[in-house]
C-alpha cells in the first residue's frame, strides 16, 4: 500500500503529532486517536490512583502493583520508572523526548536495559504525573513495564531491514503489543510474562530464555506460521524454552497465545514468587501434560472471536511499510576506500556492520560499551547529536538491542565513513559489537536493593582491561554477562562467560560460568568453581582469553573451544594457583 | 456487602448461607462448593433459585458437569493479586456456555472492574468499607480496549480497526 492510499482511507487515520510524511520515519507504528485516547485515559487513571492511596483509599499493598504497570519501581535510593518501547523500536522525535525527560527529570542520561527499555534510575516520584504526560505528547508510556502481566514484546534489533530475514517481526509483535495491552484476563497472571519473537533463522531474540519464545517462518506454500516454545527463562532456576508446537499458521497466532496464558493462569503457581514463573508449570506438569492442556483449551476458543483476519496481519503490516530505499549498487566505491585508507573505521565496519537486505545499505549497531563505560547508559548529548544523526543517514528510526545498545537500521554504504566520524565525535564509535568488550549487565548493588554486589564497576573493570580494540577484534565473539543476584536480570547463565554477584559474609564475591549460550542451541554456564573477588574474576577472564587462544583452532569461536576441548582447562588454570 | 451490577450498586436478591445453616427453600441461595458437593442429593427437589461459589483453587471444569443446576456461580478472589478467577469466568462463559449470573466475591478492587466486566462477571460483590464512588467511576476510565472480550456491551476491539468493513472512527 502506498502512503498516499494509506491516508486517504477513511478507516485508517494518517499520521499524528509528528507532523510528518509516513516515509520520514522507517518502519514504526504510528499511534492513531484511538491509541492516544487510551494512554490518555490510563495516564488520568494512574493518577485517581495515586490520588485515592495519597487518601488512604488505596494501601500500599493494593497501590503496589498498580504503580508497577506503570512502570514505576522503588530502587535503593530513589524511583525507578521504567519506559516501554515496543519491540525497541523508537522514532527521533521519540528519542529527543528521552534526551530531555533525562536531562529535566534524571541527572542527564539514561540507561537502556536488556528488555529493549529505556530505564531513568533517579526519579522524583511527584514528577512522574508529569513525566507521563510528557511521555504521552510522543506516544510513549510506561505501561505494563512491570508487574505480573505480559510485558514489553521484544524482537530481532535487525527486524524489518536483515538480509536473513524470513517474516517480519515487527507486524506480529505489533499484533501481540495490541493484543495483551490492558488484557482483562491477564493482568494478574502469577508472575510476570516475558514474550520475544524471531523471523529469522539466526536467533537474535534469545528465544529460548523467554517465557514464551515465538519463531516465525513461512512454509513451502509460502504461508506463515509459527514454533512456539515455552518455559524458558534465567533467575535462579533457569530453564531452556521447550518446543511445544511447531507449525501454528498465522489466523492462530493470539489464540494460541491465549491458550497458553489460560492454562498459565489457572495452574502457574501462586503460593511461591519463586516457583510462579511458567517454566515451573512447565517443568511440573512436563512438557507433554503442559501441551495437552494447551491443546485442549486451543481447541475450544470460539471463533471467529480469536482469529486473526489476514485483513488484519495486511492492516497492520502496511504500518511498517518500507521506508524509501533508494535503488544502489550493492558496492560502494567510497565505502571500500574509506576502509583502505582509515585502519579505525575499517575495523568498526568489520565489526559493528550487519548485512542489509537491500544492495548498498548497511545496518549500524552504535556500541553503548565503551571501554571502562557503564553498559546501556548514554547522555542527554549523546541522544540529541544521534538522534539528528539518525534523521539524516537513517530515516529517523533509532532501535534499542537487548545487548543495551543502539541500531541505526538503513544506512547507505556511501555515508558510513560520515556516519562514524559523527559517532566519533560523541564516544560512540566503540568498535566492539559481540566482542569481549560488549558487556550486558544488570544494574546490581548501584540501584537495585535484591543485589549482592555491584554488577557495573566490575563490567567497567573488564572492559578497560580489554580496551584495546584490535586486541578484541582479534579474540573475536565472547558475551561476558553479569548478574548482581541470582534474580539473573543480567542473563549470566547464558553468557558465554557469566559472572554472578554472590555476598559472602558481607563481601561482593562473584562467581564464573562458561559455556553459556543466548541462541537456538541455548545452554545454561557451568559454574567453575569458588566465587572469587573483583580483581581476581577480571583476572580470571584474562586467563580464560590467554586458554582459548592458545587452543582455538581456525575460525574456532571460544564458545566452540569451550565445547571441544571441556571446561576443565579452564577451571585447572584459574584455580591451580591457589 | 455492597452489591455492584451494571457499574452501579444493586439491591441483592440472593441470600449466602454458611456451611452448616439450614438453606432457605424459598429464597434464592448460595451455599459453598464444598457443600454441594457433600449434599448435592438434598437439593434434587428444590425449586427456588441455587448459587454455588468457589473459592479461588476451584476452577471452572470442577463445576463444569453442574453449571445447569446453578443460576449464580460466585467466583472467590482470596487476594485481588490471584487473577485466576478472571480465567474461571471466561471458560464458564466460553468453555461451558453459562448464561448465569457469574459474580465476583472476596478481595477486589475497583480497579479490575472493567477486567472482570469483560471476563463475564455480571456482578461484584464489594469488599466492606470500599469508596462506591471508585466503582461506579471504574466503568468509564478507561474506553479503549484492544481484544475481544465478554459482556453485551463489550467495545470492538481495536485490533479490529484494521478490519475495513469495521473501521472504528477516533
Ligand atoms: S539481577 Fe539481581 S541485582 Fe541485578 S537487577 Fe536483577 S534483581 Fe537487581
Amino acid at each position: 500500500m502506498t502512503a498516499t492510499a494509506f491516508r486517504a482511507d477513511p478507516g485508517i487515520p494518517g499520521p499524528g503529532t509528528f507532523g510528518s510524511e509516513p516515509d520520514d520515519h522507517a518502519g514504526i507504528y504510528r499511534y492513531d486517536d484511538l491509541d492516544r485516547r487510551f494512554v490518555a485515559e490510563r495516564v488520568e487513571q494512574f493518577s485517581k490512583q495515586v490520588t485515592r492511596r495519597l487518601a488512604g483509599e488505596l494501601t500500599e499493598d493494593e497501590f503496589k502493583p498498580l504503580r508497577l504497570m506503570n512502570g514505576l519501581y522503588l530502587q535503593l535510593h530513589a524511583y525507578m520508572l521504567r519506559i516501554a518501547v515496543p519491540y525497541g523500536v523508537l522514532t527521533t522525535t521519540q528519542f529527543r523526548k528521552l534526551s530531555e525527560i533525562g536531562r529535566k527529570y534524571d541527572k542527564g542520561y539514561g540507561h537502556f536495559t536488556t528488555r529493549q527499555n529505556l530505564q531513568f534510575n533517579w526519579i522524583k516520584l511527584e514528577d512522574t504525573p508529569a513525566i507521563l504526560g510528557e511521555l504521552a505528547e510522543v506516544d510513549m508510556h510506561a505501561l505494563q513495564t512491570s508487574g505480573n502481566c505480559v510485558r514489553n514484546v521484544t524482537t530481532d534489533q535487525f527486524v524489518g531491514a536483515s538480509a536473513d530475514e524470513i517474516v517480519d517481526g515487527r507486524v506480529y509483535a505489533e499484533i501481540l503489543r495490541q493484543w495483551t495491552i490492558a488484557h482483562p484476563e491477564f493482568t494478574y497472571l502469577p508472575r510476570k510474562f516475558k514474550i520475544a519473537i524471531m523471523g529469522s533463522d539466526s536467533d537474535r531474540a534469545a528465544i529460548r530464555t523467554h517465557d514464551v519464545g515465538v519463531i516465525a517462518k513461512r512454509n513451502e506454500a509460502g504461508e506463515t506460521g509459527f514454533t512456539f516454545y515455552v518455559g524458558g527463562g534465567l533467575g535462579r532456576s533457569p530453564f531452556v524454552g521447550k518446543l511445544v508446537r511447531e507449525w501454528v499458521p498465522e489466523q492462530d497466532f493470539a489464540a494460541y497465545l491465549e491458550a497458553i496464558l489460560r492454562v498459565y493462569n489457572q495452574y502457574g503457581r501462586r503460593d511461591n514468587i519463586y516457583k510462579a514463573r511458567i517454566k515451573i508449570l512447565v517443568h511440573q506438569l512436563g512438557i507433554d501434560k503442559f501441551k495437552a492442556e494447551v491443546e485442549e483449551e486451543f481447541a475450544r476458543l470460539p471463533r471467529p472471536k480469536f482469529t486473526l483476519a489476514p485483513e488484519i496481519v495486511e492492516g497492520i503490516r502496511a504500518r511498517f511499510a518500507s521506508p524509501g530505499l533508494e535503488r544502489l549498487p550493492a558496492e560502494s566505491a567510497e565505502f571500500e576506500r574509506s576502509k583502505a585508507e582509515n585502519v579505525e573505521f575499517a575495523r568498526w565496519s568489520t565489526v559493528n556492520l550487519a548485512a542489509h537486505k537491500a544492495p548498498g545499505y548497511a545496518i549500524v549497531s552504535v556500541s553503548l560499551k565503551p571501554a571502562g563505560g557503564i553498559p546501556g547508559d548514554i547522555t542527554s548529548e549523546q541522544m540529541d547529536t544521534l538522534a539528528d544523526l539518525a534523521d539524516r543517514y537513517s530515516f529517523g528510526e533509532i532501535r534499542v538491542t537487548h545487548a543495551q545498545n543502539l541500531v541505526l537500521a538503513h544506512v547507505r554504504k556511501d555515508d558510513l565513513f560520515d556516519l562514524w566520524r559523527q559517532l566519533d565525535a560523541i564516544g560512540l564509535a566503540t568498535a566492539n559489537i559481540g566482542l569481549i568488550g560488549d558487556i550486558i549487565a544488570c544494574p546490581g548493588l548501584d540501584y537495585c536493593a535484591l543485589a549482592n554486589a555491584r554488577s557495573i564497576p566490575l563490567a567497567q573493570a573488564i572492559s578497560a582491561r580489554f580496551a584495546d580494540p584490535a586486541r578484541q577484534q582479534a579474540i573475536g565473539e565472547l558475551g561476558i554477562k553479569i548478574s548482581g543476584c541470582i534474580n539473573a536480570c543480567g542473563h549470566h547463565h547464558v553468557g558465554h562467560i557469566g559472572i554472578l554477584g554472590v555476598d559472602k559474609r558481607g563481601e561482593e564475591r562473584y562467581q564464573i560460568t562458561i559455556g553459556g549460550d543466548a541462541t537456538l542451541t541455548t545452554a545454561i554456564g557451568d559454574i567453575i568453581g569458588p566465587a572469587v573477588t573483583e580483581e581476581a574474576a577480571v583476572d580470571a577472564i584474562d586467563t580464560m582469553v590467554e586458554i582459548y587462544l592458545a587452543n582455538r583452532t581456525e575460525g574456532e569461536r571460544f564458545l566452540d573451544t569451550i565445547r571441544r576441548i571441556g571446561h576443565g582447562p579452564f577451571k585447572e588454570s584459574i584455580y591451580a594457583a591457589d | 456487602m455492597p452489591l455492584i451490577e451494571d457499574g452501579r450498586p444493586a439491591e441483592d436478591s440472593w441470600t449466602s448461607v454458611p456451611d452448616g445453616e439450614p438453606v432457605p427453600g424459598d429464597i434464592p441461595a448460595i451455599i459453598s462448593f464444598e457443600r454441594w458437593q457433600a449434599e448435592r442429593d438434598s437439593f434434587a427437589g428444590r425449586n427456588t433459585k441455587l448459587g454455588v461459589r468457589l473459592k479461588g483453587g476451584t476452577l471452572a471444569p470442577a463445576i463444569a458437569e453442574d453449571l445447569d443446576r446453578f443460576a449464580l456461580v460466585a467466583v472467590e478472589f482470596p487476594k485481588f493479586r490471584d487473577g485466576r478467577g478472571f480465567s474461571t469466568a471466561r471458560e464458564l462463559r466460553e468453555r461451558y456456555g453459562y448464561e448465569g449470573e457469574i459474580r465476583a466475591v472476596g478481595h477486589v478492587l475497583p480497579d479490575q472492574y472493567l477486567f472482570l466486566k469483560r471476563t463475564g462477571f455480571t456482578s461484584v460483590e464489594a469488599p466492606e468499607g470500599t469508596n462506591l464512588e471508585s466503582w461506579v467511576n471504574a466503568l468509564s476510565e478507561v474506553s479503549v480496549v484492544y481484544q475481544p472480550g465478554l459482556g453485551k456491551d463489550d467495545p470492538n476491539p481495536l485490533i479490529n480497526r484494521w478490519l475495513k468493513s469495521e473501521a472504528v472512527q477516533g
